[in-house]
């Protein structure tokens, strides 16, 4: 009596059973060795700034072919490859302290500071790399900064300009975006509670100054909305999801360009960072990778990259460079991180406190949110 | 070319089935193995075993077992952290050391890898005003308690940090500052959303099991499609379709709008914290009551119903007293298999979970992902594996495994 509807069950079962079969076995990825470079980014209109200024040209250059992937940072990834030994990310664009940490660990590859080619006017690689931007296993790419933007269709009345008014909830209610991470949220917190910028470290450094960051955080924590990949907060202000959020600046400034955003983005108690491109210890393509990495990092090519995404060079013969947007023409200086007027408050981020607290932060962090 | 069939003869008569039997199974004894029980077994050995800083700093630890923890360790172990710190930053293995020692007290590793980059051959003899000299937290005792921690190969560390304890300098255990304890409370979070989403799916799940397993068999396959058509859908595409539904400017919110029964200014917050993950996590997780039961429902003939009815009990009686007890095997099964998969889910509370809709597994990924403390997500997920182990045996005892009904 049953039995016709329930064979025919069976056999819808036994499809979808190879269905997801299949499906899982055209998943898994592709093999290590594959001809192209692969080389990891940060997503969203950064990688594509990279990939016109820089991926698009050195294959056409070279004729080696180049894969651009994303991720949202941290050195998982690079240690599970280089522990089981299957590499197959080539390069990765990383935070500065996830470099140090990853070339203490033996994760990445040392640099050859000899093989950069030098700036355009012919002095060497060495003299012309900003402070600190070259490193034993990585090469500073370009400065970023975390500001916070706001979108002004949906904030009626006065409009914040300091680090203060994105925590101050009485003249500016509204929900806000904040990263998913202790990382830069505390000296913003601690900037927006008075403790001058030399000396949020110092401040940070002491029990004290962390529960006094917290604190802080804690006036503003219901009303937060927690990103986590960058192409988050432009998304987030542009739907209304938020009234304003930190960002990193290149994301917003793409927004404004590209897509007639109205976002304005507040300069005030900006804190700047640094992106690291390093080879990926054991890479099977070593001879590439090298090429890729004098290629990346050479000022033609920081220049392409801050000429398509407001990121400044890490390179002195690099700032003069930047002149006007590659697609739109809009002049770049105003929108630069590192620009005079934009600094009047900026602070450094100090990766080496960063790379000693991170996990004890983290931790904290975590307990922090989850209460 | 002689084709010659086993069973015919030779080995395979003389061992009969048994071994046809065994070389069968062979495979599968071979695949769990590898896949489950290997890992399983690396992952829990990881959370009490950590040999890289025992391994990297052998002669320094050898030495401080003879230190008497309260004055600053002698000339000798200087000397010898100095040239041991040096070796590691030549092995490239410095960066693991300087994390582990770090996790036991923070800040200790930017004093390590500073001190391996400055510390030279010839500096010497006053190993001790060097390493003060390169830094002040060599003159602390605290540094080298640390140090002398790190290096144990077997530590009930990992363990402690996950129930929110930790071994002070005197050697007694104790709990946490109060900023730090995340993890118990998470677990008491993760194991009361586990059984209110259990809860959930057997209420929503068992009149849809009753409705499937006694409709009409053209009307039952429509209504199970509709049930398994969820069920095949990628997990990733159910959870994004809710955030579309319930997201503040969604389908829900933006409807409950136009219909003026809510404000504008006061959209419902239905994602991204706890509603959010119950919401979702019931829907992902409801086919897996829905299926047992009804398994279980559809071999209750509907005549026990009416012989009961007929016996003089009222409906309800004859459900609480007939039916109900028939499906009780497939409600173990069921509510077994929602709790077991909720109680390690993270995908979904990841996804739209925000900053209250966490749950412990979601600190097992971070801790595998971001901060690199796998012997730490060892030890969470060990207790979470312990757990469910004690609740396996409780419900065998309970209920009987062999009565669990899974289709």
């Amino acid at each position: 009596m049953t039995s016709r509807p329930y064979r025919s069950r069976i056999r819808q079962v036994v499809h979808a059973t190879a269905f997801v079969l299949l499906a899982s076995l055209s998943w898994s990825r592709p093999a290590a060795g594959s001809e192209s470079l692969t080389v990891v980014s940060w997503g969203g209109s950064y990688a594509r700034a990279c990939q016109k200024a820089i991926l698009t040209p050195f294959t056409a250059q070279t004729g080696i072919e180049t894969r651009l992937e994303s991720y949202n940072g941290g050195l998982a990834q690079i240690r599970a490859q280089v522990e089981t030994g299957k590499v197959y990310w080539d390069l990765v664009d990383l935070e500065m302290a996830d470099a140090a940490r990853g070339c203490d660990e033996g994760l990445l590859e040392p640099v050859i500071a000899a093989d950069l080619p030098p700036a355009p006017d012919g002095s060497p690689a060495v003299d012309d790399f900003l402070p600190d931007m070259l490193t034993e296993c990585g090469v500073g790419m370009l400065f970023y900064s975390t500001v916070y933007a706001y979108n002004p269709t949906h904030l009626a009345g006065p409009k914040p300009t300091t680090i203060q008014d994105f925590f101050d909830l009485e003249k500016f209610p509204g929900r806000r975006g904040m990263r998913r991470s202790p990382l830069v949220n505390l000296e913003f917190a601690l900037m927006a509670d008075g403790v001058p910028v030399e000396q949020v470290y110092a401040t940070l450094g002491t029990p004290g100054g962390v529960n006094r960051a917290f604190r802080k955080l804690d006036t503003i924590k219901e009303h937060i909305v927690w990103w986590e990949a960058g192409a988050q907060p432009p998304q987030m202000l542009a739907d209304g999801e938020v009234v304003m959020s930190t960002a990193y600046n290149g994301r917003i400034f793409n927004a404004q360009v590209l897509e007639n955003q109205p976002f304005v983005i507040v300069w005030d108690g900006q804190v700047l960072d640094h992106g690291v491109l390093s080879i990926v210890a054991g890479t099977p393509k070593l001879e590439a990778a090298r090429k890729f990495l004098a290629f990346a990092t050479r000022t033609e090519s920081l220049v392409a990259v801050g000429r398509y995404i407001s990121y400044s060079p890490a390179r002195r013969s690099g700032t003069a460079l930047i002149t006007t947007h590659l697609e739109t023409g809009v002049e770049m200086q105003p929108h630069m991180p590192t620009s005079p007027q934009n600094t009047a408050r900026a602070l450094h981020n100090n990766w080496e406190w960063w790379s000693d607290h991170g996990d004890e932060m983290n931790e904290r962090f975590s307990a922090w949110l989850a209460r | 070319m002689s084709s010659k069939r086993p069973a015919d003869g030779g080995v395979f008569a003389l061992f009969g089935p048994q071994l046809r039997a065994v070389g069968l199974v062979l495979p599968l004894v071979a695949f769990i193995g590898l896949t489950f029980v290997a890992p399983l077994a690396t992952m829990l050995s990881r959370s009490v075993y950590d040999p890289v800083v025992a391994a990297a700093l052998p002669e320094t630890l050898r030495l401080l077992q003879a230190w008497d923890g309260v004055h600053v360790p002698p000339e000798p172990v200087f000397e010898t952290i100095a040239r041991e710190l040096r070796t590691a930053r030549q092995e490239r293995s410095l960066g693991r050391v300087a994390t582990r020692i770090n996790r036991v007290r923070g800040g200790l590793r930017s004093v390590l890898t500073r001190t391996a980059r400055r510390v030279r051959e010839a500096e010497g003899p006053a190993w001790r005003d060097t390493l003060v000299g390169i830094h002040a937290a060599w003159d602390d005792v605290q540094t080298w308690h640390a140090i002398r921690r790190a290096g144990e190969r077997f530590t009930a560390r990992h363990y402690l940090h996950a129930l929110d304890l930790e071994r002070r300098s005197d050697g007694h255990i104790a709990p946490r500052p109060d900023e730090y304890r995340v993890y118990v409370s998470l677990l008491w979070r993760t194991l009361v959303v586990s059984l209110s989403l259990t809860g959930l799916c057997l209420l929503l799940g068992y009149p849809v099991a009753y409705l499937i397993a006694h409709a009409p068999p053209q009307r039952a396959n429509l209504l199970l499609l509709l049930v398994l058509v969820p069920f095949w859908t990628s997990l990733l595409v159910r959870t994004t379709a809710w955030i579309v539904l319930l997201q503040t400017q969604g389908v829900i919110n933006s409807t409950l709008v136009a219909l003026g029964l809510i404000a504008d200014e006061s959209r419902l917050a239905m994602i991204y914290n706890m509603t959010g993950t119950m919401v979702a996590m019931t829907h992902v997780l409801l086919p897996f009551m829905v299926l047992p039961l009804y398994a279980v429902m559809r071999t209750i003939p509907r005549l026990h119903m009416s012989a009961a009815a007929s016996l003089g009990a009222s409906t309800i009686q004859a459900f609480w007293r007939v039916y109900w007890p028939q499906t009780l095997p497939g409600v173990g099964a069921g509510s077994l298999l929602v709790f077991i998969l909720a109680i390690g889910y993270y995908i979904t509370p990841a996804l739209v979970g925000g900053r209250s809709g966490q749950l412990i597994s979601n600190m097992i990924a971070y801790h595998m992902q971001t901060s690199l403390n796998w012997g730490l997500a060892a030890a969470i997920g060990g207790l979470l594996l312990a757990f469910v182990l004690v609740l396996y045996l409780v419900y065998d005892r309970l209920v009987g495994i062999e009565r669990m009904r899974l289709g």
